[in-house]
């Protein structure tokens, strides 16, 4: 449920580190909690996102959350296809369910985020 | 989840399903067992069953059974006259305010079975007993609260008649909409109803508290039938534009504002809240209870809907509709803009939505609408 490649924010959201790209998106855990997921509001390719700072939102029919960037840096790719399927995130989140890319401006940033064992330690408590 | 909730006779069965359990108006409720959608879906597509055992039984009965509910209720208890039939209506206050809406069954000669929403339960039974006291039939009225030992389960879809049919044994007719007849699924002895709260052909089953996991167990051994939460109840209900007691009407609000004024009667004589309403009906109301499509957004109570940038009411229902695939709610707006194809907005977090009035049902196929063709 919490691949070992990836690391994890606080917030639920994983990153996988591919160069200086950092792939974005919500865990296991944020997509059950949230359920069946209906919109995804994303930013636009070019925009800068801010390490702990919010870069869109997420609904669900019950719920809304907002989505925290794990790291600081400029979008480069967003996941567009997620606003005709956002289903996707709860169908496979860590895969087609993406929601950016990032080209980080601070790779140490990813060392203070969570391996797999401490995010699932971390959602279990 | 507290201690202090009240827990139906088939919290156990919720709980061994795996449900998402949340308080809600005093008790521990199923909100979802594998999504929201996905039983709003199976609804919608073959059956869903719904533990309903939350909401309140009030027997009404004695030979001033008639009169005093006519006194009490909005709608004319007269369109009920035979046996088995059943009727939605409103309880008033003096002003008109809505103290609660409320199905009225004709269960017996003499008697009255009446479904009162769960958070209004001690409300309306300390306001009809403090009616009843008042009234010149005190002494011929008998208010028996039968909540606690009656359960209550909902089976709605195109496929719930059949099921019951295959429980209810041969010469089985089911009983016709808007009535209930007594009948045995299996061995167990209910009331079945032919109401409902999603806008889909089926029943309401009121049987013994004792009954009702063996009946739930029953009902989902048949794969047509799909268990769901209090989630899809309300995307359901909002899709058809049924109002719930607390969002869409509440003691501030009359009945012709909120689109009720069919069911308060014109001339069965007076009731309590009769000439409250007979002015809002002559003066016109301010504002109605208006429909909204809302694109790209979930709309949820409590949010502000705007014209032109300025605020002129607030989001009072407001869901996804898994159906249409887009935002669907109820807002108090004034007549003025109310009309069908007005254009208004709501207010999301950072940004406002496009919102469409639209008259309810939002979903006008159902298996119910194709029943009443």
């Amino acid at each position: 449920m919490y691949p070992g490649d990836l690391v994890y924010h606080k917030e639920h959201e994983w990153v996988r580190v591919e160069g200086d790209v950092a792939v974005i998106g919500i865990s296991h855990f944020a997509q059950d909690q949230l359920g069946e997921v209906v919109y995804v509001d994303l930013p636009s390719t070019g925009d800068a996102v801010t390490a702990d700072e919010t870069f869109g939102e997420i609904e669900s029919v019950k719920s809304v959350s907002e989505l925290y960037s794990p790291v600081s840096g400029e979008i480069v790719e967003v996941n567009d296809a997620l606003s005709d399927t956002p289903e996707t995130v709860n169908a496979d989140p860590y895969g087609d369910g993406w929601m950016i890319k990032v080209k980080m401006s601070d790779a140490s940033e990813i060392d203070a985020l969570m391996s797999a064992g401490d995010y699932e330690a971390f959602v279990n408590e | 989840m507290s201690d202090q909730l009240y827990k139906t006779p088939l919290y156990e069965e919720h709980i061994a399903l795996g449900a998402r359990m949340v308080p809600f108006a005093g008790w521990a409720m199923p909100v979802q067992y594998e999504g929201i959608i996905e039983e709003h879906k199976a609804t919608r597509s073959s059956a869903g069953l719904f533990d309903v055992c939350h909401m309140g039984q009030v027997r009404v009965f004695g030979f001033g059974a008639f009169d005093f509910l006519q006194s009490l209720l909005t709608n004319d208890l007269g369109l009920i006259a035979t046996l088995g039939e059943a009727q939605y209506t409103l309880m008033c206050d003096e002003d008109g305010g809505i103290i609660d809406d409320l199905i009225v069954y004709h269960t017996g000669d003499l008697e009255y079975m009446i479904v009162v929403n769960a958070s209004n339960r001690e409300t309306d039974l300390d306001w009809m007993r403090a009616r009843l006291a008042e009234s010149v039939h005190a002494a011929e009225v008998e208010i028996a609260d039968e909540s606690d030992r009656t359960a209550l389960l909902a089976l709605q879809g195109p496929r719930a008649l059949e099921i019951i049919g295959e429980l209810a044994g041969e010469g089985f007719e089911p009983p016709a909409r808007f009535t209930i007849a007594e009948a045995r699924l299996d061995a167990t002895p209910v009331l079945l109803a032919r109401t409902g709260y999603t806008g889909e052909d089926g029943v309401e089953i009121v049987c013994h508290a004792a009954h009702a996991a063996g009946l739930w167990r029953m009902l989902l051994s048949f794969p047509e039938v799909t268990p769901c939460g209090l989630g899809a109840r309300d995307t359901l209900r909002l899709e058809m534009g049924y109002p719930l007691y607390g969002q869409d009407m509440d003691r501030g609000v009359d009945p012709v504002s909120a689109g009720l004024g069919w069911t308060v009667a014109r001339d069965k004589g007076p009731f309590v809240g009769s000439e409250a309403i007979e002015r809002v009906r002559e003066a016109g109301a301010q504002r109605r209870l208006t429909g909204l499509l809302v694109d790209g957004a979930v709309p949820r109570p409590g949010m502000s809907v705007l014209h032109d940038g300025v605020e002129v009411g607030k989001v009072a229902s407001g869901t996804y509709s898994p159906t249409l695939s887009t935002g669907i709610a109820t807002s108090y707006v004034p007549v003025a803009l109310s009309e069908a194809g007005t254009v208004l907005e709501v207010a999301v977090r950072k940004k406002t939505v496009r919102a469409v009035v639209t008259r309810p049902p939002f979903v006008r196929s159902t298996s119910l609408s194709k029943a009443q063709a």
